[in-house]
Formats: structure tokens, sequence, C-alpha cells
């Protein structure tokens, strides 16, 4: 046990130092960079506090996707920090005060995986023993997101649908051409770099496999909508770095995005308002089936694969818009 | 020992710090975005630190392992769904900073200010 809180209390050093790190660097790539590698540490520490989907999450959207909407966003706006402004007086005492408090405040905190802390005596017990019974699927954190707390995963993904949807206005070209910008490029991504071409290229099938495998074995492994949405935006958006833009968009046309986003979306809500017309709650699963585990089972299959649409559609949106743009 | 068991709580709040730090002292739009993340992510960790159980393993059931000691699912889920929501938001916030260049031809906000104060 020594050793996994040694290696923790490890992890977490470089994760302040990289922090600062960010911070203090004036070139905005390498802050990005930076970033990148926060995350995947960030990734590791979840990992080592048992939270796998969490890492799995952070892996991909904090070190792959995010960095690339970073690197894209940079493409357009300068890439160096303007220096004039010394350190404020008043922010350092204010953060330096806060952050004395909150330590001292720690000392009332439960130490680090203790089964006596409140949080593990009240809500979670029940849904541990509750799971095999009501829903019947191994991986208790995708029982929870996609059956007991569906209401708050729908919530979610229309939340990630408005954030696509307000990126296309801001940045898209409006109707019939989402993608403004795209035809004044004569550029093929990263075609002429051989060596990139070559790892890409044995990469992506790989990264895409094992995207639908995250995403329809998400019940029984870490895994899910979530996940497998950014895992396979991660392996389409290396395909048009490399093959360039336009080639991406003619394997996946932009209305086909749009109506991806917009449909996982439909789809979660309608397997709710499909509950309702059999005669249960909005989004209760068991009525679905003639026997409510068999609900259970199929309600969580199909919301996830709107999960994974939703998430799909919107990031890889995202992605077009940042980078279409000249 | 005590104390190790309480580290996770004090880069919590350092990162949080460094986050806020940023947030409120540096001009640059796209470092703010960063900063943001990076007070994001102390939240993430804090909620995570709570999940864990000593001895526990990851929330998934495994046939024919017995009796099992599971960390907390209930963070997980929360901060799994947040972390997406987190880079959505990111991305609109990316969005903004680029359409703010295109229209004022800087991303430090002081800058900005001025220009529309001069407007």
């Amino acid at each position: 046990m020594i050793t996994s809180l040694l290696i923790g209390i490890f992890l977490l050093s470089l994760l302040v130092v990289t922090a600062l790190a960010i911070v203090r660097a004036s070139d905005l790539f390498s802050a990005v960079m930076l970033s990148g590698i926060y995350s995947l540490l960030m990734a590791l520490n979840f990992f080592l506090l048992d939270a796998a989907d969490v890492a799995l999450t952070e892996a991909a959207v904090g070190a792959g996707v995010a960095t690339v909407l970073q690197l894209a966003a940079l493409r357009m706006a300068p890439a160096t920090e303007a220096r004039h402004r010394r350190a404020r007086g008043l922010a350092v005492a204010v953060v330096v005060v806060s952050t004395l408090l909150m330590i001292y405040a720690s000392f009332g905190q439960p130490t680090l995986g203790d089964p006596q802390a409140p949080p593990q005596q009240h809500v979670a017990p029940w849904y541990i023993e509750k799971t095999p019974e009501l829903v019947d699927i191994p991986n208790i954190v995708s029982a929870v997101l996609a059956s007991f707390r569906g209401y708050d995963t729908l919530g979610e993904v229309f939340v990630v649908l408005t954030a696509g949807i307000g990126v296309m206005f801001l940045l898209g070209g409006g109707r019939g051409k989402p993608f403004r910008g795209l035809d004044s490029q004569g550029e093929d991504g990263l075609q002429e770099h051989l060596i990139l071409k070559v790892v890409a290229r044995i990469l992506i099938p790989f990264i895409l496999l094992f995207g639908f495998f995250i995403q329809f074995h998400g019940e029984y492994s870490p895994g899910g909508g979530f996940q497998a949405g950014a895992l396979l935006v991660a392996g389409l958006i290396l395909y048009a770095l490399i093959r360039g833009e336009r080639r991406a968009l003619a394997v996946i046309p932009p209305r086909v995005l749009l109506w991806l986003s917009a449909g996982g979306a439909f789809l979660y809500g309608s397997v709710g308002v499909a509950g309702m017309l059999l005669g249960g709650e909005f989004l209760n699963y068991s009525v679905l089936a003639s026997d409510s585990i068999a609900g259970q089972h199929l309600g969580i299959l199909v919301i996830e694969l709107g999960v994974g649409m939703t998430v799909t559609g919107v990031l890889l949106s995202i992605f077009h818009a940042f980078a279409a743009r000249d | 020992m005590k104390l190790l068991g309480l580290f996770n709580y004090w880069v919590f709040a350092v990162l949080l710090m460094i986050g806020l730090y940023t947030l409120i002292s540096k001009q640059n739009l796209v470092k703010k975005m960063l900063a943001l993340a990076i007070f994001q992510s102390a939240v993430f960790l804090f909620f995570i630190t709570m999940s864990k159980i000593e001895g526990g393993t990851a929330p998934i059931f495994r046939a024919g392992a017995g009796e099992q000691v599971f960390s907390n699912p209930l963070p997980q889920v929360l901060i799994l769904t947040a972390i997406v929501v987190g880079i959505s938001t990111m991305a609109l916030g990316l969005a903004i900073v680029v359409r703010l260049y295109e229209e004022y031809g800087t991303i430090e906000d002081d800058e900005i200010l001025a220009m529309d104060r001069n407007a």
C-alpha cells in the first residue's frame, strides 16, 4: 500500500511542477504541449485512485482531443504571450492565504482511502449493493451513469450538443456549408512526412477498433459512450491531420456529422419517451422488454450508443470548424 | 502516515490556486483557458480522491471473484461526464478567442478593453 501511496505522491508532485510550467511558459505552443502532459499525469493519478473509467476519459479527451483543439486555435491566434505585467501583489496574497486555509481545512478531512469516510457511508453502498439486482451489468460506473442517473447524463449530452452548436455558430459557415474556408485550402495534410504517414496508417485502425470495443463493451469493462466517442474522434482527427481536411470530410461528410450530433441526443431522449409510452416513467428502461433486466440492458445499450454518436459528432465537428477556418 | 494521506488534498489546493491566480493575473486569453482547465482538473482530483477506498478496486464486478471491495463509483460517474462537458466548454471558449482575435487582432484582454474604451 505504501508503494502506491509513494507513486501517487510522485505523480502529484510532477502534476504541480507541470502546472507551474504551464503558467510560466510565455510560448503558448509549449504551454499547450505541457497541458497535454498535465492531462496524461492526471489520468495516471485517476488510474491509481481506482477510477479506471475516468482515467480512460481523461487520457482520450484531455491529452488527445483538447491538445489538438488548442493547437488548432493557436494556428489562428498569436502563439506568444505579451509580457508586460508584473506579478500582482494582491492576487498573490489572496491565492496564498486561500491555499493555506484549504491546507489547514484538509486536516479535518478523512485520509486517503479511509473506508469509514462519510462519502463511503451514505449513498454509494446502496448503488453497489443494488446494481447486480436491478441492472445486472458488471461495471457499476456504467450502471449509475446510464441507468440510475440517466437523467443527469441526458443533461450532459445536451450540454455537449449545445457547445457544439455554439462553436458552429461562432466558427462555422452557415447553412449548407458548415465548414467554410475549406475550398480555399489546397494543402494535403502531412502526407509528405513519410514516418508520420506510415505510423498513423498502422495506428488508426487500432484506435478506431478500440473505440468501438469501448463503446459496446462498456457495460462489462471500463468504457462507455463518452470514452468511445473521444477515442473515435482521436483516431479520425489523426486521419484528418495526415490525409488532409478534405479527405477526412469525404469519409464522414459534414451532413453526417451534424446528423450524428443531433441524432445521438434525439436517440437518448426517444428511449426516455419510449419508456413513458410503454407505461413507465421517463428514462425507465425496465419496461422496454418483457423482463425488467433485459429492458435495462437494452436501454443502456441504446443510450450509450446515443451518447457515443453525439460525442463523436460534436467533437469532430468542432475540430473541423477550427481546422477549416483560415 | 496520516500526513501522507492528506497529500492529495494539498495538491488539490495548490492546483486550484495556481489555476485561479493565472486566471486573474494573466492577460492572454488562451492562457486563461489553460488556467481554467487546471482549475477544473483540481476539482476532478478532489472528487476522485474522495472515491478511493484502501484495498479497493475499480467498481467492476468480476465473475467468481467472491467478496470484493469497490472504490466509490459515484464521484467517478460525476467526474467522467464533467470531463466531457469540460472539453465542450473549452472548445466554445477557444472559438470565442479565435473570433475575438479576428475582430480585434489581439488576444490580450487589456488591449481589447483599451480598444473598446477608445472606440
